[in-house]
């Protein structure tokens, strides 16, 4: 099954689920919790009133159309936020959803260690049933009913369902490899698996909570903000209840509906009307990201990274060393020298065999190895190669296990084979000995290979103020040439488990924010200690209890792109509010002339966009007021761009765009909206 | 250039360049380093020390600090009204003045505690030599101990990771004896030489040229007007308060006396520089609050030089400009440079009658008073502007995708919580008490008409223009209303009370939480607070708020009256 990562913001159904939802969210109830919004909720049922007590008869509010299109404007304006919020939840829904049917009831083959008939019987019964440290088996075929350890045997297994991946991954017990998830199908041999999670429970599950809002708790930014909406929405209601008496004194009766149209148009309802939206797609982004988040904070946090533990392979290299050069000493024909290596490695299935292979070019089939045979590597003697039936003995392996062949026979290894030697392990790479009969003939130098493209992405780290740190079980020299090479700012050589916890930990004495990648059991303390600790989905369940995220891609990399989402996720919160709060300007120089024209004419001169009446103005700043909510939407759920170009800059772009754009665009709506209202007002 | 206006740069530039070197003088004070007056008067420090019993040692962290301040309050506060009620028959009162009832000696402590200087008296008839000896003190108590709280968030601002912020008594000694006490000599002696009174003699009398004896009241005015201009008090020793010749004689008076009321609040923009090693972050502060301050000060003085218009309809020309209200040896331009710079200080004192500028002109003092942190009052100014720090440094860390942080500090609920509530307490206390007031104006015209000399907008002005006095702590008034009732007697004392003590205490408290926090080092991501787009930023949202907060009360008062006039 694939799932759906494509970015389409209103799907048919999602939009038709939300619609439901955003009238259902009018529950009082519900709508507390957002005290902007509340507030304009309570306007419209004054409107609502008002334009009951208009049809009993009353003469001193204005006609009932014009009241009767203000209620429903300020409707729409609620439903319109509901709506935004319904959409976000229904596309977070939908995602997880179609996570979630990977795992619909599976039957599983239970153990029982106590059976009806035997010992350890084996029953079929429904995945609902299975309970955390329950035990089953999977055999080829079947699909894994629920997420696991293997604690017996190994197994190949079909993870497409869950990450889109096709080649199918290795799990067995013990290591850090022994993680199952449900849904995923095994597709060789047989394992013992022991469920790690009770229904409802799994990471997914508390996902799908998450984004329901069921258990969605505002983030400590998230709750800033709001304070800081409701501080502006307490300013508006001073301002608007005390207009009262001062309109008053200037003899300007003012009708309820202008009250109300001010006081929302005053009001930060684009903001307000947005933010559990823009949280939402926050989490959602990270879920697109196929990256499982256990809380909002998590992805909030993430925009604050200061430093990321990114393990070398993997990460920054691909997989595995390489062969790139061949080096035969003095004296040696370079052909006969390729033609040793290649013949030393055909049997040898090591990564760095095949690319030998790779490298020499020429294909194995040619050689006659009638009679040969093949040496494989061993710890002792720390070398491989091949006997061939002609006699001659080819051997690589490392400087000193081939020094000790040479010297025993009593050779002596050339200088220039030596400096060579010595050479490339100065510039990080691996140097592999060949010898032949007990005779050093030459150097294959194997590389790390960094990935493409990986050094644009540490630049742009760089430019975030995110310092990467490269982990390594390599010696310092090569760490150093690789991390230089790479372009990552330190490196921890020579890596042991807890040498990350110690580095995580000084980061964090200097109040920095540390974010790692792990898989193993050991990485789990590290994991914990993180700020943000992404596990894979592949990792053991020890780790992933430990982190805060999972990556169901297993992708190292990933990363990179969390932080992005956190970024994007507090900028889009900061730009729709500086947008929202200078939206203002214009629709104060809408509202307040149309408020005391009557009574004060020389305010006409403040009436700058010339709208046709005071009706007209008003009802132009409420529609606008409304329309911008649905209109910035899509804005909300897809992020504001982050571009790392510093934060003065970026600052000074997003002030340009959505505090000064944010003052000219509702001017230039007002003024729009009022030539087709004032048809009618 | 036409002179008036050269006068008015030369004040200003003077201004700023006094300030950088005591800028310096006073980061070293508040720091302990060796300063040149050591030698007169580390002695007298030690004194008070000693009387006190204040070990100037011990730390004390944000909540101890309060308690002190409120402590010292509260004590003269005690002591103020117990001397208001009998001087009477208390000695230094050559006059013969009364002692006050009691509700007028409450309004009048609390008014000069508060460094607001609202006075309902004349001091002529009002008060003896030993009152306004009394409130002079509080000149220096009301301005030490908003100067010390300042102090108190500029070291908690320097400190990385602490809570103990220095000792309240010693900030507040220090800054009387060393930064108040000579600078106020100083100007004293320079105010003496003009001819300002300083004697505990009685009224003096002459005999005018009709042949009738005038009688003149005197006192140790030089004293007092120094301390009243540099504390941004503004309590005048004579009812017409500066306008008066005896309280500024001359044109060379009237310049010192108007640096001394912007010398000290920007001084303190420099001195965070120097406590903090951030100059560049000083420069930018000020470069806020000069871009607001120009933006009240250059239309304004253009719009007095040019005169009144509603004159001008008549067909009157005004070649000296619209000199209503003010006084012939000041002339519009410096008229209209002090109603801006006492307003946007907090000062309050008046050359002229702010009820007599042109509308925008009194709109301006208005707004100068509603941000109220454009410079500001002595200490805290800065206090008013560190709110708005806080609240740009939120939205504008979210606009760049991190967690907002104010040098190294992360800014989370709590702080938001108490930078909104202090921003919103002004324009709570000036809408709803103006609003209290035309609601009962509105209502009952009749009964209330006593209050307003003017009807209409400029009516409504006026009482706009009070509470914004009182909530700004400023103490100047539109001359316009008639404040000496019960009713303006105790919302104005409400008003001042609750504006004074509240913005101290918020950003104390959001200091000291910031203190506590862990620090978090700079990267190439952290928002810098010391650029120029920090800067707009800050400005920006002073601004807006001020804007969404006054403008349909500006456009019912001075606005209105403004187009109307055009």
């Amino acid at each position: 099954m694939k799932r759906n990562r494509d970015n389409k913001l209103f799907e048919p159904a999602l939009v038709k689920e939300a619609l439901q939802q955003s009238f259902i969210k009018l529950d009082p109830r519900m709508m507390v919790h957002n005290p902007v919004m509340f507030t304009v909720e309570i306007g419209t049922v004054v409107m609502m009133a008002v334009c009951i007590w208009i049809i009993t008869g009353n003469k001193s509010q204005g006609s009932l159309a014009y009241n009767l299109i203000v209620f429903i404007v300020l409707l729409f304006t609620l439903l319109f936020a509901n709506f935004a919020e319904a959409i976000a939840e229904a596309r977070g829904k939908a995602q997880a959803d179609s996570l979630r049917k990977t795992r619909e009831d599976t039957p599983a083959k239970k153990v029982f260690p106590v059976g009806e008939i035997f010992v350890d019987e084996i029953k079929v019964v429904p995945s609902s049933q299975l309970r955390k440290g329950d035990i089953f088996i999977c055999e080829t075929g079947d699909i894994i009913p629920m997420d696991g350890e293997i604690i017996e045997g190994i197994a190949t297994i079909d993870e497409s369902a869950i990450t889109g991946e096709s080649a199918p991954v290795i799990r067995e017990s013990g290591g850090d490899k022994s993680s199952v998830t449900g849904g995923t199908k095994v597709l060789s041999d047989k394992i013992k698996v022991r469920v790690t999670t009770d229904p409802g429970e799994s990471f997914l599950d508390k996902m799908i909570a998450l984004v329901e809002g069921a258990s969605r708790q505002k983030t400590p930014n998230e709750i800033a903000l709001t304070i800081l909406l409701a501080g502006f929405t307490l300013i508006f209601v001073i301002v608007c209840v005390t207009l009262k008496p001062f309109g008053d004194y200037a003899n300007t009766p003012i009708t309820i509906a202008a009250f109300i149209s001010l006081f929302v148009c005053l009001i930060p309802t684009t903001i307000g009307g947005l933010l559990s939206a823009i949280g939402i797609a926050g989490m959602d982004r990270a879920l697109r990201a196929n990256v499982i988040t256990k809380s909002g904070k998590a992805v909030e946090t993430a925009g604050d990274l200061d430093t990321l533990l990114l393990d070398k392979t993997g990460t920054i290299t691909i997989g595995n060393r390489k062969a790139t050069h061949f080096w035969p000493a003095n004296g040696i024909d370079e052909k006969a020298f390729i033609e040793a290596c290649s013949l030393a490695s055909i049997a040898d299935e090591t990564p760095e065999g095949k690319s030998i292979v790779e490298l020499a070019g020429i294909n194995p089939n040619t050689f006659s190895s009638n009679g040969a045979r093949f040496i494989e590597f061993t710890a002792e003697t720390r070398s491989s190669g091949i006997d061939l039936s002609n006699g001659l003995k080819i051997r690589k392996g490392a400087y000193d296990a081939i020094r000790h062949i040479v010297d025993k026979a009593g050779n002596r290894i050339p200088v220039e084979t030596t400096e060579r030697v010595k050479i490339i392990s100065n510039n990080g790479g691996t140097p592999l000995v060949v010898s032949q009969n007990e005779k050093a003939v030459g150097v294959i130098e194997l590389q790390d290979i960094i990935k493409p493209g990986i050094s644009e992405r540490f630049i742009r780290l760089r430019k975030m103020g995110v310092k990467t740190v490269m982990v390594t079980g390599d010696n310092p020299l090569t760490a150093k040439f690789i991390a230089d090479k790479a372009g990552v700012d330190d490196f921890i050589a020579e890596a042991k488990p807890e040498d990350k916890m110690n580095y995580i930990k000084k980061e964090q004495q200097g109040g920095k924010l540390v974010a790692m990648m792990g898989d193993g059991t050991n990485d789990a303390p590290a994991l914990a200690q993180a700020d943000v600790g992404v596990a894979m989905n592949s990792g053991t369940q020890a780790a992933k209890e430990a982190g805060n995220m999972v990556d169901l891609d297993n992708d190292p990399t990933k990363l990179i792109e969390i932080v992005e989402i956190g970024k994007q996720l507090l900028m889009t919160r900061g730009t729709l509010t500086t947008f929202s709060i200078a939206n203002d300007v214009a629709k104060y120089f809408a509202i307040v002339p149309a408020l005391f024209i009557v009574s004060i004419p020389a305010l006409q001169a403040l009436n700058i966009m010339h709208l046709h009446s005071p009706e007209s103005a008003i009802l132009s700043a409420v529609i606008f007021n409304a329309i911008i909510i649905p209109l910035l939407i899509p804005l909300a759920l897809r992020g504001v761009a982050y571009r790392p170009i510093g934060a003065s800059a970026l600052l000074r772009r997003n002030l340009l765009i959505y505090g000064f754009g944010g003052i000219l665009l509702p001017f230039i709506g007002i003024k729009l909206i009022d030539l087709i209202v004032s048809a009618w007002f | 250039m036409n002179t008036e206006i050269i006068g008015v740069i030369v004040m200003f530039l003077a201004t700023v360049l006094l300030a950088i070197p005591l800028g310096r003088y006073m980061s070293k004070v508040y720091e302990g380093q060796k300063t040149w007056l050591d030698p007169v008067l580390a002695p007298i420090d030690k004194l008070f020390f000693k009387a006190g019993g204040i070990h100037p040692e011990k730390e004390m962290n944000w909540k101890q600090h309060l308690l002190a301040l409120l402590t010292i309050n509260f004590v003269w506060a005690l002591f103020s009204m117990f001397v208001l009620m009998n001087m009477g028959w208390l000695p230094l009162n050559p006059d013969g003045n009364p002692s006050m009832s009691a509700d007028l000696a409450f309004n009048t402590t609390i008014s000069f505690i508060s460094n607001t200087n609202i006075q309902h008296y004349s001091g002529e008839t009002a008060v003896s030599y030993l009152g306004q000896l009394v409130l002079m003190l509080f000149q220096f108590i009301s301005a030490a101990a908003g100067i010390a709280a300042c102090i108190v968030v500029f070291i908690a601002m320097k400190e990385r990771t602490t809570e103990k912020l220095g000792n309240f008594y010693n900030y507040f000694i220090k800054t009387c004896t060393r930064v108040l006490l000579p600078l106020s000599v100083v100007v004293a002696v320079i105010l003496l030489f003009n001819g300002m009174p300083m004697t505990f003699k009685g009224k003096d009398h002459f005999i005018s040229v009709q042949g009738d004896t005038v009688q003149v009241s005197r006192g140790p005015v030089a004293a007092m007007i120094a301390i009243k201009q540099l504390g941004t008090n503004g309590g005048g020793f004579f009812g017409a308060n500066s306008a008066q010749p005896m309280e500024n004689p001359n044109y060379f008076t009237n310049m010192v006396e108007n640096v001394s009321i912007i010398l000290i609040p920007i001084t303190l923009v420099f001195t965070l520089g120097n406590m903090l090693k951030r100059k560049r972050l000083s420069w930018v502060i000020f470069g806020v609050m000069t871009v607001g301050f120009l933006i009240y000060v250059i239309p304004s003085i253009y719009l007095e030089m040019k005169g009144n218009p509603s004159i001008g309809h008549l067909g009157i020309s005004q070649p000296l400009g619209n000199m209503e209200g003010k006084e012939v040896r000041f002339g519009p331009a410096a008229s209209a440079y002090w109603g801006i710079t006492t307003t946007v200080t907090s000062n309050g004192s008046v050359n002229s009658m702010h009820d007599s500028f042109t509308p925008v002109t009194g709109m301006f003092t208005m707004l100068g008073m509603m941000v109220n942190n454009f410079y500001g009052g002595v200490g805290v100014g800065f206090l008013n502007f560190y709110i708005y720090i806080i609240i740009a440094v939120f939205i504008s860390g979210l606009m760049v995708g991190r967690t907002p942080e104010l040098l190294g500090k992360k800014i989370e609920a709590k702080e938001m919580k108490i930078a909104t509530i202090v921003a919103l307490l002004h324009t709570f206390l000036i809408l709803s008490f103006t609003a209290l007031a035309a609601h009962l104006f509105a209502n009952n015209p009749t009964a209330y008409a006593a209050w307003l000399n003017n009807p209409g907008s400029h009516g409504f002005s006026e009482m706009l223009y009070e509470y914004s006095s009182a909530s700004a702590n400023n103490g100047s008034e539109f001359a316009g209303l008639s404040a000496n009732t019960p009713f303006w007697n105790i919302t104005d004392g409400l008003v001042m009370l609750l504006s004074r003590y509240l913005p101290i205490i918020g950003p104390l408290a959001i200091a000291g939480i910031l203190a506590k926090k862990k620090f978090v080092p700079e990267s190439a991501g952290t928002l810098k607070t010391d650029t120029g787009t920090f800067g707009i930023m800050v400005f920006a949202v002073i601004a807006i708020i001020a804007a969404l907060s006054f403008f349909p009360a500006l456009t019912l008062g001075p606005i209105a009256e403004f187009f109307a006039s055009k």
